[in-house]
């Protein structure tokens, strides 16, 4: 009854091989160039504030807004994409409800921009 | 296209609108209320929203009669949405309950005379303590948000009540939670302490969303399916694994205790309660414990009938558990909101007897308790509101000292609501017990009541001294004064504390409509 699961049960053992495999070999192939970026705090790529000097930045806090935002529509997309493969078996009730859909979000989104979480400073 | 020629329309779910119209309406209410925040000056948002909630209020409701009163809906109810969605009599009566509740919190909540500029907060994101903040202090703007907030946390609710299968159920849950917890943390005073609140009730709650789901899945483990009919078929059949079915219904049943702040998994109740703006804790005291309920009720019922005698002992247990955990630690508190908020879980306690004894009585008793509880709590913390001193309002019981000689009205009114929330005759809460407690020795708890009916002794005592201490000590001289209320605190008091009495002299309208039908499923 399990079978179909096999495949899985190897995907996930090739997923941890994978991990500790590269954990293990990195500090013996990789080179080693330190500098003050590597040493911050990492969020994807933006640059954290001055102080204090190393390690200790922040981020600023717009970024959050932005990252928020950013879930918002990709969690939206996640919804688009099916109905687009799918749009033509949905029929016309389909198309309503995913423009409802669209249109709940963009409320959403009307409010972010209106009250201003859209400008970076 | 040969390909495409091939497929079928997939059928779209019949949909019963007019059965549904409630949410629909107060949820399309709660998007164009976004949308005035958005869109309108500040100085126009508040009338705006004002205006548009209680439309809200008036069209949900008509829209509720309409379908209630219509000739075909004479049956015992219908499913909509391919079963995810059950309109049935204990559903309808329990949104007329959750759409009178929050029309009494929408009152509280508007109401800007009581503290000038209303209890919630302009800019609840700055920092407490900082110069920006003091500036704050003295303008008299407020979060025009909770608005759609609370119109969106009670369409969660009303759909928690309807939903027919756990995943519509978790769903809304999550819809309802939401709000919630930013609304607590918007307290214009003590705003610490209300931001303490919001952080505990989220991390608590998401700890309580995912046992909830985690139940879920292994249901879905045990029953193939989400829906509480396909899972009540389940359990008929001796197949299937057991281990499966009592992992998955405790975890459910712990996620959905939670909200209702029952007995050991209360410990965020007090906190809370005592943090959040006062409003905000009357909507959540009145319109989470019937959705809870309302949820708790149709899970029990529907799904789990017919494996009661396995589970029945542990609810019996929490049972105990909650209402001596809110009688005893109530005695305690020397805060009069973590009062309330012990006696709610003592009434928790009492709510779940009902809901465990899975007759008819029970089903209309508990629902009839839900409807009495729900109005005595928001007139108890619209009191709670008024009285006030220079840093807001005045909680500690030791400020409440001779509030009889300063206004003895208040004082009247809320001895009126303490003893209901005791179960003195002639108040609701005495009918709410006495149909629960009846119900439940029916069906065979009777141990349960004698608990129960000790524990209402204990909490009466903690009712009884806030009304000694109101009537027999001499009033501080700095003590609190009392704040003339606007109209909406008024009505909001007034009401809440009408219907305890009239509930309480006159209950069988309400027990009949209680008592109208089961649920369908």
């Amino acid at each position: 009854m399990l079978q179909p699961y096999l495949p899985l049960v190897f995907m996930f053992l090739l997923a941890g091989a994978f991990a500790l495999f590269s954990v293990t070999a990195a500090p013996y192939i990789g080179p080693r160039r330190y500098n003050r970026a590597k040493l911050d705090a990492y969020e994807c790529g933006i640059e954290p504030s001055p102080a204090p000097i190393v390690g200790g930045g922040r981020m600023p806090v717009a970024y959050y807004l932005t990252a928020m935002l950013f879930i918002l529509f990709d969690i939206e997309m996640v919804f688009l994409y099916p109905f687009a493969v799918s749009a033509d078996k949905l029929g016309l009730f389909g198309l309503v409800e995913i423009a409802l859909f669209v249109a709940t979000v963009g409320f959403a989104y009307a409010y972010v921009w209106r009250r201003g979480g859209l400008d970076w400073n | 296209m040969t390909f495409l020629a091939q497929v079928e329309l997939i059928k779209p779910p019949e949909i019963e609108y007019s059965a549904i119209a409630p949410v629909l309406i107060v949820l399309g209410a709660a998007c164009v209320s976004v949308l005035f925040e958005a869109f309108l000056p500040k100085h126009q948002r508040w009338a705006a929203q004002v205006v548009l909630t209680m439309l809200t209020f008036i069209g949900a409701g008509t829209a509720l009669g309409l379908y209630a009163g219509a000739e075909t809906t004479t049956a015992q109810g219908i499913t909509t949405l391919s079963g995810a969605v059950a309109v049935d009599r204990p559903v309808i009566f329990l949104w007329v309950t959750l759409l009178l509740l929050g029309f009494g919190s929408i009152l509280l909540i508007a109401d800007r005379s009581v503290e000038p500029g209303g209890a919630f907060v302009a800019d609840a994101a700055v920092r407490p303590g900082t110069v920006q903040d003091r500036a704050q202090a003295t303008r008299t703007g407020m979060q025009t948000e909770v608005f759609p907030l609370t119109l969106f946390a009670l369409a969660g609710m009303m759909v928690f009540v309807a939903a027919n299968d756990l995943l519509t159920m978790f769903i809304a849950l999550e819809v309802l939670s939401l709000p919630l917890y930013l609304m607590c943390g918007l307290a214009r005073r003590r705003r610490l302490l209300s931001q303490e609140a919001a952080v505990k009730y989220f991390l608590l709650g998401a700890f309580a969303s995912a046992f909830f789901l985690y139940g879920l899945a292994l249901l879905y483990g045990y029953a193939g399916s989400v829906k509480l009919a396909d899972i009540a078929t389940a359990t008929a059949g001796s197949d299937k694994s057991d281990t499966l079915l009592f992992a998955g219904f405790g975890l459910l049943v712990v996620g959905l205790l939670f909200k209702a702040s029952v007995g050991p998994f209360h410990a965020w109740t007090p906190d809370v309660y005592q943090g959040a703006p006062t409003p905000i804790t009357a909507f959540m005291a009145a319109c989470t414990k019937v959705a809870a309920f309302g949820g708790i009720l149709r899970v029990l019922t529907v799904a789990f009938e017919r494996t009661n005698w396995e589970w029945r002992g542990v609810l019996w247990g929490v049972a105990v558990a909650s209402m001596v955990i809110g009688a005893v630690l109530g005695l305690t508190q020397t805060d009069v909101k973590r009062m309330v908020a012990y006696s709610s879980v003592a009434h928790a306690g009492f709510l779940l007897i009902g809901s465990i004894s899975l007759t008819e009585q029970g089903l209309s008793g508990t629902l009839f308790y839900l409807l009495a509880y729900g109005f005595t709590t928001i007139a108890v913390f619209g009191v709670i509101s008024l009285v006030r001193n220079a840093d807001g309002e005045a909680t500690h019981l030791s400020q409440w000292a001779g509030l009889a000689k300063r206004s003895p009205v208040l004082a009247g009114v809320f001895t009126f609501l303490l003893l209901a929330l005791a179960g003195i005759p002639l108040t609701s809460g005495f009918v709410g017990k006495f149909v629960v407690f009846a119900a439940a020795i029916q069906d065979g708890l009777a141990p349960l009541v004698v608990v129960a009916l000790v524990a209402s002794a204990v909490a009466a005592f903690f009712y009884l001294r806030v009304i000694v201490l109101m009537y027999f000590s001499e009033p501080a001289p700095d003590g609190p004064t009392v704040t003339v209320p606007g109209a909406f605190t008024t009505i909001a008091i007034t009401v809440g504390a009408a219907v305890t009495l009239v509930l309480g002299v006159w209950p069988s309208f309400a027990l009949d409509w209680a008592g109208a039908g089961g649920f369908i499923f």
